[in-house]
């Protein structure tokens, strides 16, 4: 039993998308490709109560599969790697859950099987999360009101990359940032195996008004480059027309 | 990560969907990150301590840790292990939960309080010698911390199995201020080590109990923070040796510790003090280990010359 690669992108905003297609529509384009959405919402420290806007992380988390959560700053390195984890979890339960009822030939999930059995494929589960490879895309959200949290941000990318490399599996980042004027995200950092040298990152910023989440995570799935899927998309004109569901 | 407390009054029953056993709730004890702890009676009239979650792969991860240590022979490595199953409550909704021994102690800082400071050495040799066994066994403990440990009889025993991870794998579950990652001080995977770091840090918060955060410059304020706490003065060098990597197992540790402790026992020699030292002093670890009397003696002795 093998989940093969995990695909995920992690959007990590501070409001409401207010331009171009909706997000929560292309978070289930992306699931629908096997990429799961995780996003997370980052208030300031200094800020109280919900702000207004953020509902939306939660539904886009929830069209594509993923993992939400709205936390302060200082909690963001804890809460990236946390949300990256249950993520990940999840879609291997996923998997898990289709082989069982393949072999059980009815609709059962793990929390269903009696205890002692339970007990086993949870642990095939944890095997699989320390073992399986992933790719991370992580899109930052850059629009002025981000601009003080970028360091908390890159600490936390850091320390999302310290926590994954100590897996078995193999890993592959990769950080875009939007808005960007002209292509909508800007790449920051291309496909590496690890986060730790991201020092010049987010200076080079330019932001306009709009938050376009949409649009950027239809770029983010692009972006998924020298995949085979990713091929496939590119040569044709809109390949999400297509999928309807 | 949803957070659910369960508020079950006492009498309550919580039965097994599978195996039909009745748990009596007598109160409720504690809630973390994924459950709610309760104190209760099983039918035949012993007392348990039985948590209550929503996430049962999670749940399930902790029971089969729980079982594990329950077969290491000889040594206890967290609570014993009783049951496990689900319960449906009246609104027809399935809740795992799991039953182990209930461990009556107090809070570390609440159990330190008036306490001299030879406690923290003597806590943490204590943690030391059962960390060798959980090490020897394979496993690292991961989310080490003071909220994880219950002091029982004078002796420091932990309670949530949830962190431990086999040897060579990614520690899952931390907490930044014991986590040697947050201050830079090396890798997430489970190595002996890794635990080390918590236990240097479970000492410092000893010395420091308001915490503090790491700043710019994380390993300056570790070593600042070392600096400025005179309770744990004795233990600098050990702490330090142990950050520089110069400690690589708990055996090791203890040993460091076990010769503070001694050091201050005998009158000023310096040349006698090194030999005992080296020499392992196994006397210190029985006086400290063993028998309150035993404590009490080393206590007094050390107080006397301090
Ligand atoms: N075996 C036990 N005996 C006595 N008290 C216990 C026992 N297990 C847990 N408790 C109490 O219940 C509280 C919560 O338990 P526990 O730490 O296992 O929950 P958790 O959800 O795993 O928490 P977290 O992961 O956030 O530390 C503990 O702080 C402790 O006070």
């Amino acid at each position: 039993m093998k989940p093969g690669r995990l695909k995920q992108i992690l959007l990590l905003t501070d409001g409401c998308s207010n331009h171009g297609e909706d997000p929560v529509v292309v978070a289930a384009l992306a699931r629908n490709q096997g990429i799961t959405v995780n996003v997370i919402g980052v208030l300031d420290d200094r800020q109280s109560g919900k702000p207004q806007g953020l509902e939306e992380v939660e539904s886009i988390a929830e069209a594509g599969g993923g993992v939400s959560q709205i936390v302060y700053q200082k909690s963001l390195s804890q809460t990236v790697q946390m949300v990256t984890r249950q993520a990940m979890t999840q879609t291997i339960q996923g998997v898990v859950n289709k082989e069982l009822q393949e072999i059980l030939g009815k609709k059962q999930t793990i929390e269903e099987l009696p205890p002692e059995q339970r007990g086993e494929v949870v642990e095939v589960v944890d095997e699989l999360g320390e073992s399986c490879d992933l790719e991370v895309l992580v899109l930052v959200d850059t629009s002025a009101s981000m601009h003080h949290k970028l360091p908390t941000v890159k600490e936390a990318l850091f320390d999302l990359s310290l926590s994954l490399n100590a897996r078995s599996g193999s890993n592959q980042f990769s950080v875009y940032a939007f808005p960007d004027p002209k292509k909508t995200i800007t790449k920051m950092v291309g496909w590496t195996p690890e986060l730790g040298e991201i020092h010049g990152i987010f200076s080079k910023l330019n932001s306009g008004g709009y938050t376009p989440t949409g649009p950027a995570l239809k770029e983010a799935l692009y972006a998924f480059a020298g995949k085979p899927l990713d091929e496939r998309l590119r040569n044709e004109e809109d390949p999400y027309e297509e999928t309807g569901f | 990560m949803k957070k659910q407390v369960f508020d079950l009054s006492p009498g309550s029953r919580v039965t097994g969907k599978w195996s039909g056993c009745t748990y009596t709730i007598i109160k409720k004890v504690g809630a973390g990150a994924c459950g709610t702890v309760f104190l209760c009676r099983s039918h035949q009239g012993d007392t348990y301590a039985l948590k209550l979650g929503e996430d049962s792969s999670r749940m399930m991860l902790e029971v089969n840790m729980l079982k594990k240590f329950s077969k290491v022979q000889g040594v206890k490595l967290g609570p014993s292990f009783v049951d496990v199953d689900d319960w449906v409550d009246v609104s027809g909704r399935t809740h795992p939960f799991y039953v182990m021994e209930y461990v009556e102690g107090t809070p570390v800082t609440e159990f330190l309080k008036g306490k001299t400071k030879d406690w923290i050495g003597i806590l943490a040799i204590q943690l030391l010698a059962d960390l060798e066994n959980l090490h020897k066994a394979g496993f690292v403990f991961g989310d080490l911390k003071t909220d994880n440990l219950l002091v029982s009889g004078s002796k420091v025993r932990w309670i949530d199995v949830g962190g431990v991870t086999a040897i060579g794998r990614a520690i899952k579950e931390y907490t930044e201020f014991y986590d040697r990652g947050y201050w830079n001080m090396g890798s997430r995977k489970a190595e002996p080590t890794y635990d080390l770091f918590a236990v240097t840090m479970i000492m410092m918060e000893m010395g420091h109990p308001k915490r503090f955060e790491k700043g710019s410059h994380p390993q300056k304020a570790l070593e600042n923070k070392l600096a400025s706490s005179p309770i744990l003065k004795p233990y600098r060098r050990v702490i330090q040796q142990c950050w520089k990597g110069n400690i690589q197992n708990a055996t090791q540790m203890k040993d460091h510790l076990s010769g503070v402790l001694m050091k201050r026992k005998s009158p000023p020699a310096s040349s006698r003090q090194r030999r005992v030292h080296n020499k392992k002093s196994e006397n210190v670890e029985l006086a400290a280990l063993t028998v309150a009397s035993g404590v009490f003696f080393a206590v007094s002795i050390v107080s006397f010359f301090f």
